[in-house]
């Protein structure tokens, strides 16, 4: 009995509410994945151990699965905190704005890099509450100011959009170069 | 002196000059703006910066990492939130100052004790470059790989109390390395039969989901928060003359943080922590500490200014990066074919020199703009943090999606915002996927080569440089075993000690 407690108080820990979740969610996908070891990576013949497609992913699984244990028992171990579930609710709440981040993403193409910036930080500002007209002016000049900057002055890799086609000559050409 | 006429040509083309300046300043505000950090900006900044030259680049970067901590120590003494993470300790004596009305006084002082760290690193980076330049030839394979393993087990054991947590997420920055198709055997490996995967998961995108993306969604989602608006008066110039009376614990503070800038895997924190403690441990006033004590606060803001020089050494002379910003820094190096290592000292010692005065020039160019600007600067920070959100969501699309135009990269960089949000919130670290992500490619590729000329184990470790680093494996982790003995000895001690004392009061 002494022993489980000694071993107990080893594994106790400073928490967070939600980091049960979060260590049974890191165990159960590091001991996926190390399932799936023999049928994701090959072991090719005549060649040495280290030299072995799969020896590193196995090293790396192995050790995942380990630790990911042991931070799994030292949770168990520790008091249990309250306000699990709002917290979890917390990160899937952030998905909200993933998913505005992935239609942002798919529209640039399209509507070209500045139409599109300023659409999205329009639409983010009026989204977490910031209604007043110096914070939609605001957002409005951070993203003519992040489209001139990296597309224009800087030259970053993004695609023309495709609306910049039926725009009249003069403004073609350098909506597409700048814009 | 004609490598340094050559690194100091290289160093005074406009393109450099200005991406210093621009890295300089911006990294200040970067670092003033809590929530932000070097970090986040440099996720976002390294996709553009490969267009530009090497140079120019590492210097705009060097620039953001050098200059952030200066700024992050304005909010952390006026209103007690540290700008970057690495200000936490700041905030201990440097609030407490402000509220006895020497505010002015510790901002000079965290100005000139960074001053101080930030050059001594520098030179002792300069001194030291003679006898990396001899030493780096002897790093063949083994020892790299040594070294990388060394890194590993460091940022692992230097998270105390989140070891396991630190271990299973190192672990998994090097099985992330692994996906895609593997370069010797050309063989697939976990891609789930997915076009998407076969490539492999990109570091940048890792980079700027876990930093980036994370602290976005961090920022939209909690609630919102205006850093309070402060103002300082008094002359900042003060401090400069100030900080002769702390020299020794500079000078001690600084050289802790060279020390363990050096040590791949550990950096600004324990450096911070291991020069407060010397600084408590030797001050006439230990009570002080922690209520408004000059000495704590320049034993704070000196380590972690000595860090990002001090962070150069492994990588330039060994392409090794002892934490994420560096980490970062290395894929700069890699897209313009320079390969940091034994080699870039030996034909391009002239790149590195500029290098260093870089980092001088850096310094000098941060004092002079934060002694003119410190409360313009308090103004500009007081941006809402949602907003904050916003600007960093907005920046982020471009780092992820300028690299290949893709759909998926940005993709896949959202999912890593949303796990590096469930990090933070968790206060798990970040920095050992990273580290396992560079390193454990670096493992794998030097095992390779070194294991091909190894007959029996002990071959490994025959040469004088790879049998040090195995000792000093072995050595960190026997102290790690010791420390954690001796912790819950203690902690069983005290607990004992607490229940007879209530048995007695009982």
């Amino acid at each position: 009995m002494a022993h489980i407690k000694t071993l107990q108080e080893l594994f106790k820990r400073y928490r967070r509410p939600g980091d049960i979740v979060f260590a049974i969610l890191f165990l159960a996908l590091s001991l996926f994945l190390l399932s799936q070891i023999f049928a994701e990576t090959a072991w090719v013949k005549r060649t040495n151990w280290y030299a072995q497609p799969r020896f590193w992913p196995a090293v790396s699984l192995i050790g995942m699965a380990i630790f990911a244990c042991f931070h799994f028992i030292g949770s168990v171990c520790s008091p249990r905190l309250p306000g699990r579930w709002k917290e979890v609710g917390f990160w899937l709440s952030s998905l909200e704005y993933v998913l505005y981040f992935l239609v942002y993403v798919v529209l640039v193409p399209q509507l070209g890099y500045l139409p599109s910036t300023v659409l999205f930080t329009l639409f983010l500002t009026l989204r977490v509450g910031e209604r007043r007209v110096v914070n939609l002016l605001s957002a409005t000049g951070f993203a003519i100011a992040v489209a001139v900057v990296f597309r224009a002055f800087l030259q970053v890799k993004i695609p023309a959009g495709r609306i910049y086609e039926v725009l009249p000559d003069g403004i073609r050409a350098f909506a597409l170069i700048y814009l | 002196m004609e490598t340094l006429f050559s690194g100091l040509s290289l160093l005074a083309q406009w393109q450099v000059l200005v991406a210093l300046a621009i890295g300089s300043v911006g990294g200040v505000i970067i670092g003033a703006i809590p929530g932000v950090g070097a970090a986040v900006a440099i996720a976002i900044l390294l996709p553009a910066t490969f267009a530009f030259e090497p140079i120019v680049g590492l210097t705009l970067l060097l620039g953001v990492y050098g200059s952030s901590m200066y700024g992050g120590a304005i909010p952390a003494i006026l209103i007690n939130t540290p700008g970057t993470a690495v200000n936490a300790l700041t905030t201990y004596d440097g609030y407490p100052m402000t509220k006895k009305g020497q505010g002015h006084r510790a901002l000079s002082l965290a100005y000139s004790a960074s001053f101080f760290g930030g050059i001594f690193s520098v030179l002792c980076l300069i001194v030291l470059s003679p006898v990396l330049a001899m030493i780096a030839p002897h790093f063949g394979s083994r020892e790299i790989f040594l070294a990388a393993l060394m890194g590993i087990i460091l940022v692992i054991v230097a998270h105390r109390g989140q070891v396991f947590a630190a271990g299973m997420l190192a672990f998994f920055g090097i099985f992330i390395n692994t996906i895609g198709l593997e370069p010797a055997k050309y063989t697939k490996r976990f891609t789930f039969d997915q076009s998407w995967l076969a490539s492999g998961i990109d570091l940048i995108v890792v980079v700027l989901g876990l930093f980036a993306i994370s602290q976005a969604l961090l920022l939209l989602v909690d609630r919102e928060h205006k850093p309070r608006s402060a103002n300082v008066e008094g002359n900042l110039f003060a401090g400069l003359k100030d900080l002769f009376g702390f020299k020794r614990i500079a000078s001690a503070s600084s050289g802790i943080g060279v020390l363990m800038g050096m040590i791949p895997g550990v950096g600004e924190f324990t450096a911070q922590f291991l020069s407060y403690t010397y600084a408590q441990k030797t001050s006439k006033n230990p009570d002080l500490f922690g209520k408004g004590s000059p000495e704590g606060l320049v034993a704070s803001e000196a380590a972690n200014n000595a860090v990002p020089g001090a962070a150069m050494i492994p990588l330039l002379a060994l392409g090794i990066p002892g934490e994420a910003l560096t980490a970062m820094m290395l894929s700069v190096f890699y897209v313009h074919n320079v390969i940091p290592g034994p080699q870039l000292f030996q034909g391009q010692l002239d790149f590195v020199v500029a290098l260093y005065l870089a980092l001088i020039l850096l310094n000098v160019i941060v004092l002079i703009f934060l002694l003119f600007s410190t409360n313009l600067l308090l103004k500009i920070i007081q941006i809402p943090t949602r907003f904050l959100g916003v600007m960093i969501l907005t920046l982020s699309f471009v780092g992820v999606y300028s690299l290949r135009n893709s759909v998926t990269d940005c993709a896949i960089a959202a999912g890593f915002g949303v796990f590096g949000l469930i990090l933070k919130r968790l206060n798990l670290p970040i920095v050992p996927i990273i580290l396992g992500m560079v390193l454990g490619g670096i493992m794998e590729v030097k095992l390779r080569s070194a294991m091909a000329r190894v007959k029996s184990p002990l071959d490994f470790i025959d040469r004088p440089i790879a049998a040090v680093l195995f000792l000093l494996i072995i050595g960190i982790l026997v102290l790690h075993v010791r420390t954690v003995i001796h912790e819950h000895r203690t902690r069983r001690q005290q607990e004992n000690e607490t229940s007879d004392m209530s048995t007695q009061q009982g």
